[in-house]
């Protein structure tokens, strides 16, 4: 990979040990996925910051770390809501060192931001054809897709290394021949809300790391192409997708070949997976309610009760935005989390079943959490939790 | 002596004993981070210790926390010397560069074979291996 003169000095150690470590990250990963040089980006969002996931090993690591990151920096979900963590039942133990995690990236000028939706709390991390290094897979998505920026998905390391540097290697998602659709996708259906993410679910496992192009019915709001976007991340790896007439256009005119249709009997089945009547907690907000999704929400449950545990996951910036919805949603005995969810928490794990109405959580709950999942509509998942 | 060039990953300069082997290694799953022992009875080097040797594999493989294991094996005094690989991964090469152990790649696969034992340097700044030949 080339440097410039700047940059040599720092891989040769002149400017101190962080840099020189940061640098030599981003080298090596631009040397092993054949990057030409590094690209100045305009925001980092780092990976690695539950506890429940980078465990004493990652701790040790973050708590050593020195340097101070040069471009607007947050963090992903953490593992508890960092105000109200007994609340969700999280013990002393785990508490302590999560907040040892925060603590630590805060010393390095790291926002404590924690949240797989930075765009829906700071309009200034990223615009059109910006270059990231982001690190949530739903984010990342929603960055090349939505926003129109490049980013990668980066780990906790790399990540941390382009906020110290401010650069990223050039290659994967920041190059227009990597952008190509890869699969057309055809839904001859009208769709609404959580079918979002029950297709993600089904086009994830499909087109694996692919760039799907969707032909739909429906002109999507925000919050549709975010759970599509992040099923799609879950069940496949897919970090780019576009949504014709809805999204950016792809860099190039010509369509890929291999053409699938979905019909409306599959997304359907998603539903069936797992049954709904056993559950003992529902959980929305996977990926972060926005304002929208927390007035649907608070209104839904508007003179109710919850008769089961009742999750709503968003930012802590979002929540704060609007004390009024979370009043309201409270009132009926459900929790407003933030800073975490459902997916990230150690706190799920004491259930035995989660209603959700997203795609990605109908992933992540079996195999990260081994929490049995049912998929519902967000009417549903509140019926559920407010009837007997 | 045989000089072998290479690839720098991560900066260094070490000379030790060899372990090599044809397997990948998840550093999560596989090694004992308190000992460096490696514990998955599935794999080559079971019960071998990878503490100060010249640990040579083809690469990673598994969980990103495997970065965070190569980094606590260095803090407990229990790390390789130094490592070698066909082709790094970021699992291990990131490893590596926040651990201060230094790291090649693009060499021959046939030394992936190298008896156990072999003293061996790795110069990760001239980009060269030496193999002293008793």
């Amino acid at each position: 990979m080339y440097l410039t003169k700047e940059e040599e000095h720092i891989y040769e150690g002149k400017s101190g040990e962080s840099l020189r470590r940061a640098m030599e990250i981003l080298v090596a990963l631009g040397d092993i996925y054949e990057a030409k040089r590094l690209i100045p980006i305009r925001s980092v969002q780092v990976a690695g910051v539950s506890f429940k996931n980078i465990g004493d090993a990652g701790l040790e690591w973050i708590s050593d770390l020195k340097g101070r990151v040069t471009v607007p920096s947050i963090l992903n979900p953490a593992g508890m809501d960092l105000q109200h963590w007994k609340d969700m039942g999280i013990d002393e133990e785990f508490a302590l060192k999560q907040k040892k995690v925060i603590d630590a990236f805060e010393r390095m000028g790291v926002s404590a931001d924690c949240t797989c939706t930075p765009y829906q709390i700071y309009s200034g991390l990223a615009e059109k054809n910006d270059h990231l290094a982001w690190s949530e897979s739903s984010a990342v998505s929603y960055a090349n897709s939505v926003i129109g920026a490049r980013t990668n998905r980066e780990g906790g390391p790399s990540a941390l290394a382009a906020a110290i540097i401010g650069k990223t290697p050039n290659y994967g998602y920041h190059l227009d021949e990597n952008r190509k659709p890869t699969h057309q996708i055809v839904v001859d259906a009208e769709l609404n809300g959580s079918d979002f993410g029950a297709l993600g679910f089904l086009v994830g496992k499909i087109v694996k790391d692919g760039v799907p192009l969707f032909h739909l019915r429906n002109r999507l709001n925000h919050d549709e192409l975010k759970a599509l976007g992040a099923a799609m991340a879950a069940s496949g790896s897919v970090a780019l997708y576009y949504v014709e007439a809805v999204t950016y256009s792809p860099p190039t005119c010509a369509k890929p070949v291999e053409k699938i249709t979905i019909d409306k009997k599959e997304i359907d089945e998603v539903y069936e997976l797992g049954s709904r009547a056993d559950a003992d907690i529902v959980a929305l907000g996977c990926p972060h309610c926005s304002i929208a999704e927390l007035k649907g929400i608070a209104e839904m449950l508007s003179g109710k009760k919850v008769r089961k545990d009742l999750w709503v996951c968003t930012a802590r910036k979002i929540a704060e935005t609007c004390p009024h919805l979370v009043k309201k949603i409270e009132e009926s005995g459900a929790k407003v989390i933030c800073d975490t969810c459902m997916v990230v928490s150690p706190a799920s794990q004491r259930y035995k079943k989660m209603m959700t109405n997203s795609g990605k959580a109908l992933v992540y709950l079996p195999s990260l959490c081994k929490v049995e999942a049912g998929l519902g509509s967000t009417e549903e998942c509140i019926q559920c939790a407010t009837e007997a | 002596m045989l000089e072998i060039k290479c690839h720098r990953v991560a900066s260094g300069y070490a000379t030790g004993q060899s372990l090599a082997t044809d397997e990948p290694i998840s550093f999560l799953g596989n090694i004992d981070p308190e000992t460096g022992i490696i514990i998955d009875p599935e794999h080559e080097l079971y019960e071998k210790c990878v503490s100060g040797r010249v640990l040579i594999f083809p690469g990673g493989k598994g969980s990103t926390v495997g970065s965070y294991i190569i980094y606590q094996l260095k803090k407990r005094g229990k790390a390789p010397l130094a490592m070698i690989n066909l082709h790094s991964e970021p699992i291990v090469a990131v490893g590596a560069i926040i651990s201060g152990i230094p790291l090649v790649d693009r060499v021959p696969e046939s030394l992936l074979k190298l008896i156990d034992g072999t003293k061996i340097t790795v110069d990760a700044d001239r980009m060269s291996i030496l193999i002293y030949q008793n």
